[in-house]
């Protein structure tokens, strides 16, 4: 399991970090001197969110009148850049007619999810709570 | 990439390691708890299967 660091940050170092490991996948790992789980994390939501848009995922738009599209968009959003450099490409368009359009949705919303479980657990170490 | 078995494994792979990542320190622990996680998502789908498999859906 893993142990309290007993490291601190004032709130505004902690927002910081919190922002670096939104922006960039395990950047506030490698923030926190933790090298080993930065790259991992940065190496696996970066190829769970690129498979998933491989494999026909959708971006979803924020259209909050359906809120399962709303709340799948806000997911979407989780991963940080590499979700702005997709829509830059032109990437993540979806093909609902593509056989594993399901799965590349489910790709692309859970690296979103992890990206953010990713944050909480940065600002965790960060207050010193592992 | 269509086969659904191997989007299955493809998937619980990445998930598993990123959760063994968050969750625990030094990379033996951390492999074998992905191991575990890994083999806990593919047998729950397994079993999910086949206990869906006799419904009319």
């Amino acid at each position: 399991m893993a142990q309290p660091s007993g490291r601190t940050t004032t709130p505004t170092q902690a927002l910081i970090i919190c922002a670096a490991a939104w922006a960039v996948p395990g950047a506030g790992h490698f923030w926190l001197g933790q090298a080993q789980k930065g790259l991992s994390l940065l190496v696996l939501l970066t190829v769970l969110f690129s498979l998933g848009l491989w494999i026909e995922g959708r971006l979803f738009p924020f259209d909050f009148t359906d809120p399962l599209v709303g709340l799948a968009a806000l997911a979407d959003l989780g991963v940080g850049l590499p979700y702005f450099l997709a829509k830059a490409l032109g990437a993540g368009l979806g093909r609902a007619v593509a056989v594993t359009y399901e799965y590349g949705n489910t790709f692309v919303i859970v690296a979103g999810l992890l990206n953010m479980l990713a944050v909480l657990d940065a600002y965790d170490i960060s207050q010193g709570r592992k | 990439m269509t086969s659904h078995v191997g989007l299955l494994l493809v998937f619980s792979v990445l998930v598993s390691a990123t959760f063994a990542v968050l969750s625990r320190d030094g990379l033996r622990e951390q492999a074998w708890f992905a191991a575990r996680l890994f083999g806990a998502f593919v047998s729950a789908a397994y079993v999910l299967g086949w206990l869906l498999y006799p419904l009319p859906l």
